[in-house]
């Protein structure tokens, strides 16, 4: 009995984790590249969700094609947001660039309030439950981790076999000497901050074929990026993944042996005893 | 040297007394009340700023003072039945307690580490506390209304903590002053520069930041307990909002960072618009919009903030405006 | 003026209307207009404005002296937070001229604005604001439109009863804010009072969408899964309950089922009963039957609000528009009775009040707990599908009310 409810809790747990994972993916990659903490990273995720949502229910676009579609706009507002707010703070200090993405994320939350109002949105999109054993989920969820699993993989090919995706690498290791060695740095760390933005809005786009969702709904899942990327490292999409496998899988746990609201002191506990004792993430090769 | 000698520090002083003279001697309620969210907001971002302005350190989560010293002292007030003023000290040092001890810990983190870090104290401290049933657990905690009886009817009550409160903001910017024009705060303006040169220079960083942490950190134990004595209740989801930290931050970068009237200039301004977006029928919807835009262009062209700039642009001014 | 004269002869104008004092009485409040509860406080609105047009059109209420008080309103949004609550009742107050007020649409919010209204000496109705701890607060000019908390799902466990006496494990699954929590403490003690095992009890922060840990906690074998917050969370609860393929006799749920649009859930509807302030098909209350009763009927009937209702909004209304609509009821009715607009002799009046209304029978305690609502009923609806697949609402309990037998949630 204890061992079905662990089964299905921990199988929930993780099937999300590969979300929150892809989630946090793309805050670790801006962060890694440019040492900037994106505070407009919750309202991207939030902006993924009703772009997927929209295209669902105005063109009856299928989920997942939407996302495409996100994707590219996503991509493309990551590099208007860096040339708008990013790129003339990018040398100041650190209060500078998180009040920048600050206030985009007030601009997008205000924008998306006013136009969208903070009802919730549910995006009516069903694949049916899937029951293996005693453990029953929906079909979406397991697309939904599927798809974070193949980006990741994606991503990962990209930063160490292109030729972009070096300069990416060079840029985040020394961008002074990336830009010694010719490689055009502001267009390398505007594709950069396009690519996080992709990811997060493509993340949001997942979460909404199975959560309903406001505008303000990408708050919790920026809070849960800080700590994936803190549990597993920066800059690094397996690791952005790992992590978010982990917390994942201890909100699967946790619940097993206390109540559940318990779960979010136990995890921003843990977060700040893992940044304080070991700031370069558990999984963190650095 | 004498008072007359610092016009940094009278002129805010000054300017300060008289607004709260103004709105007692108006006896206009409406006016207090707007008055109340102006102070509490500015006593926050000035108390924040001895941490984030002189010593560089960006806390997310200077908030969770507000929160777990208004808890506390509002237990003390309505379980307990402290009077007010005593509550309101105990709120705050608490605070300060707790900033101590949590300082030693994360203030070893630098940069965005420990904006990070305050984040995760604030969520942490909310999830415990609707878990923790001596406060109430999720309900929170209320006083009744005939409770305000004893400060003469809850007309008087409201007045009342609209003085201490004017009391608290007169010494927040006291302390700032002074914590500014100390050898203490020259310590912690040469760890904003540079920590690692300040350490060789013989600062005690370890020990100067984490005093600077408990400074700040007592005025919004204060603030807290005034605020949910007036509300006359308190519940978790209202002591903890990480955008009241993040509103707090941009005020400070409004007025100035680092300067003493900067912070009070910037909450009068942000607070004072948005008070005014959020009741104009035409601009309702898109105060949020608005602030954000107004925020970005002040990060990107004006960064020193409002003082800042006009210490820059002024050089005469720096005498009188600090 | 002597054509004026003759047209009102013709027309038959009582000439003492046209020349009496008209006085515009402002009704203040501040309402979710944005954030998490702005769902329910909108319908809220949409009520009272119906109201408020309905009694303007119809010359406004005429008191003894001749004075034709007609009601305005002027509300500010509160973005279902505490902060500025205080300080725009104190507007409201002085610079808007409020007259009467009515309480944001939540407990917490309620509460802090009922400090103000009590401070000033006005009038304010509550409604959405279901807590009980509100009134025990010794506030004397704080009156509550809804059933208070405490009575929300105790009757849900009578029903289980009924349809199964055998039924005694139930699995509480609540939001953890100041409503739910009173409502389920006041369940719990019923419930245990009435031999009922809990087997599970637990509370979700406010927002929380993925509900999956604490679906998984439910215990094999619970005969009834109760709970519930406001209407995000709680629809999608019910959407997962579903989709976990949950296995219970019943599943009740607080504020999201009784909305109509609780049916966009499709499937994962089907056998959710929700306990409801009000719902269309009460047709218990109606003249006959508040003569039966020995009350005073006041206002318009249910099948008269409906279609007001929808056709000045083109929804259909549920509870929140009903509530809504009878605080403003409840305000033209004191007013009209004390023949005054003065706080004290309306708060007499309202303390005096037991009226029946569309929106059922209405009666505050005058004792302990001052302005608490003693008289309202809860009813609890459950969605059924209809002969030609639709779903539809149908009233199971309490007995009076009953339009349908309750169906099984899922065996």
């Amino acid at each position: 009995m204890v061992l079905n409810q662990l089964l299905a809790s921990l199988t929930d747990g993780l099937l999300l984790g590969f979300v929150y994972g892809l989630a946090a993916m793309g805050l670790s990659l801006i962060w890694g590249v440019m040492c900037v903490i994106n505070l407009a990273h919750g309202s991207v995720i939030a902006l993924g969700m009703f772009g997927t949502y929209l295209l669902f229910s105005q063109t009856a676009w299928n989920p997942y094609l939407a996302l495409l579609a996100v994707a590219v706009v996503g991509f493309l507002t990551g590099t208007a947001i860096y040339g708008a707010a990013v790129h003339r703070v990018i040398n100041a200090p650190h209060l500078s660039s998180l009040l920048a993405t600050f206030a985009v994320n007030m601009i997008f939350i205000g924008l998306g309030t006013a136009i969208f109002t903070t009802s919730p949105r549910n995006l009516d999109y069903s694949l049916g439950s899937l029951q293996i054993g005693a453990v029953i989920f929906p079909v979406t969820r397991l697309i939904a981790a599927m798809a974070a699993i193949l980006l990741t993989v994606a991503l990962y090919l990209f930063l160490f076999f292109s030729r972009p995706g070096k300069a990416i690498r060079a840029v985040a290791n020394n961008r002074t000497a990336a830009e010694l060695m010719g490689i055009p740095t502001s267009l390398v760390l505007a594709s950069s901050f396009g690519l996080g933005t992709m990811l997060a809005a493509v993340a949001g786009g997942l979460i909404a074929t199975f959560f309903p969702f406001t505008i303000l709904s990408g708050g919790p899942y920026e809070l849960k990026s800080f700590v994936i990327c803190v549990l597993g490292g920066l800059g690094n999409p397996l690791g952005a993944l790992l992590g978010g496998l982990l917390l994942g899988g201890l909100e699967g746990l946790i619940p097993t042996f206390m109540p559940v609201s318990w779960v979010p002191t136990v995890e921003f506990v843990l977060f700040v005893l893992v940044l304080v004792l070991r700031p370069t993430g558990l999984l963190g090769a650095r | 040297m004498t008072l007359w000698r610092r016009p940094g520090l009278w002129i805010p002083l000054i300017l300060v007394f008289l607004w709260g003279l103004l709105i007692l001697v108006s006896g206009l309620d409406s006016m207090r009340e707007v008055t109340f969210t102006l102070m509490m907001f500015a006593t926050l971002a000035a108390s924040l700023n001895i941490l984030l302005g002189y010593t560089g350190y960006v806390s997310f989560g200077h908030i969770v003072f507000f929160g777990l010293g208004g808890y506390t002292g509002f237990y003390l007030l309505s379980q307990r039945g402290w009077p007010l003023s005593l509550a309101a000290v105990s709120g705050g040092l608490l605070s300060a307690a707790v900033a101590g001890l949590l300082g030693l810990a994360v203030l070893r983190l630098r940069g965005a580490y420990f904006a990070l870090a305050t984040i995760g104290i604030n969520e942490a401290a909310r999830a415990f506390i609707s878990n923790f049933s001596p406060f109430g657990g999720a309900t929170g905690l209320f006083v009744n209304f005939s409770y305000y009886q004893s400060y003469g009817g809850a007309g008087r009550a409201l007045w009342l903590t609209f003085i201490s409160l004017w009391l608290t903001i007169l010494l927040v910017t006291v302390v700032s002053y002074g914590v500014k024009h100390s050898r203490f705060g020259l310590g912690l303006m040469a760890i904003r520069e540079d920590e690692d040169a300040a350490l060789v220079m013989g600062v005690k960083a370890p020990q100067a930041k984490t005093i600077a942490f408990v400074i700040s950190a007592f005025f919004p134990g204060i603030v807290g307990t005034l605020y949910f004595f007036k509300n006359g209740n308190v519940e978790p989801g209202d002591a903890f909002q990480l955008h009241m930290s993040i509103e707090t931050l941009v005020m400070i970068m409004l007025g100035g960072q680092g300067t003493v009237s900067g912070p009070l200039l910037g909450a009068v301004t942000y607070q004072g618009l948005r008070g005014y977006l959020l009741t104009s029928p035409l601009f309702k919807s898109l105060h949020l919009a608005i602030a954000g835009l107004v925020l970005l262009l002040i990060v990107l062209f004006l960064p020193a903030g409002a003082i800042g700039w006009l210490r820059q642009r002024f050089q005469g001014l720096r005498r009188f405006l600090e | 003026m002597v054509a004026l004269g003759v047209i009102s002869l013709i027309i038959g104008v009582d000439t003492a209307i046209v020349n009496a004092v008209e006085k515009n009485v402002v009704i203040g409040f501040t309402a979710s207009q944005t954030g998490k509860l702005n769902m329910e406080a909108m319908r809220q609105i949409n009520g009272l404005q119906l109201w408020m047009e309905q009694v303007n059109a119809a010359g406004g209420v005429k008191l003894p002296d001749g004075t034709v008080v007609k009601f305005t309103a002027k509300f500010y949004d509160d973005e279902s937070k505490k902060e500025r609550v205080q300080e725009l009742y104190t507007k409201l107050i002085n610079q808007d001229k409020a007259e009467f007020l009515i309480s944001p649409y939540s407990s917490g919010l309620a509460d802090a604005a009922a400090v103000i209204a009590q401070q000033y000496n006005k009038i304010m109705i509550t409604a959405g604001a279901a807590s009980d701890s509100t009134y025990k607060k010794g506030y004397t000019l704080v009156f509550q439109t809804y059933t208070p908390a405490s009575r929300y799902l105790t009757g849900a466990v009578d029903l289980l009863a009924q349809m199964d006496p055998k039924a005694k494990k139930i699995a509480i699954i609540h939001e953890k804010d100041k409503f739910s929590t009173d409502v389920v403490n006041a369940l719990r003690t019923y419930a245990e009072g009435k031999g009922c095992q809990v087997a599970l009890l637990e509370g979700y922060e406010s927002g929380t969408t993925d509900f999956a840990p604490f679906i998984n906690k439910i215990p094999a074998g619970v005969d009834a899964i109760l709970g519930g917050g406001h209407y995000a969370d709680t629809s999608t609860l019910a959407r997962q309950l579903h989709e976990k393929g949950v296995k219970a006799k019943m599943v009740a749920l607080l504020v999201a089922p009784p909305e109509p649009q609780f049916a966009e859930l499709g499937e994962a509807a089907l056998g959710v009963i929700g306990p409801s302030q009000w719902e269309p098909h009460t047709a218990a209350y109606n003249p006959a039957s508040a003569k039966k009763l020995n009350v005073e009927w006041f206002g318009i009937g249910v099948p008269e609000f409906i279609k007001a209702y929808q056709q000045r909004f083109k929804e259909d209304p549920s509870y929140h528009s009903a509530g809504g609509y009878v605080a403003g009821l409840l305000l033209q009715k004191a007013i009209l009775a004390s023949g005054s607009t003065t706080t004290d002799k309306v708060k007499a009046a309202l303390d005096a009040m037991d009226i029946l209304t569309f929106y059922g029978r209405i009666k505050f305690d005058t004792q302990k707990m001052h302005g608490l609502q003693i008289a309202h009923d809860m009813i609890y609806s459950q969605w059924q599908r209809h002969s030609e697949g639709k779903l539809v609402k149908k009233l199971v309990w309490p007995e009076a009310f009953k339009t349908a037998e309750a169906i099984l949630y899922r065996k």
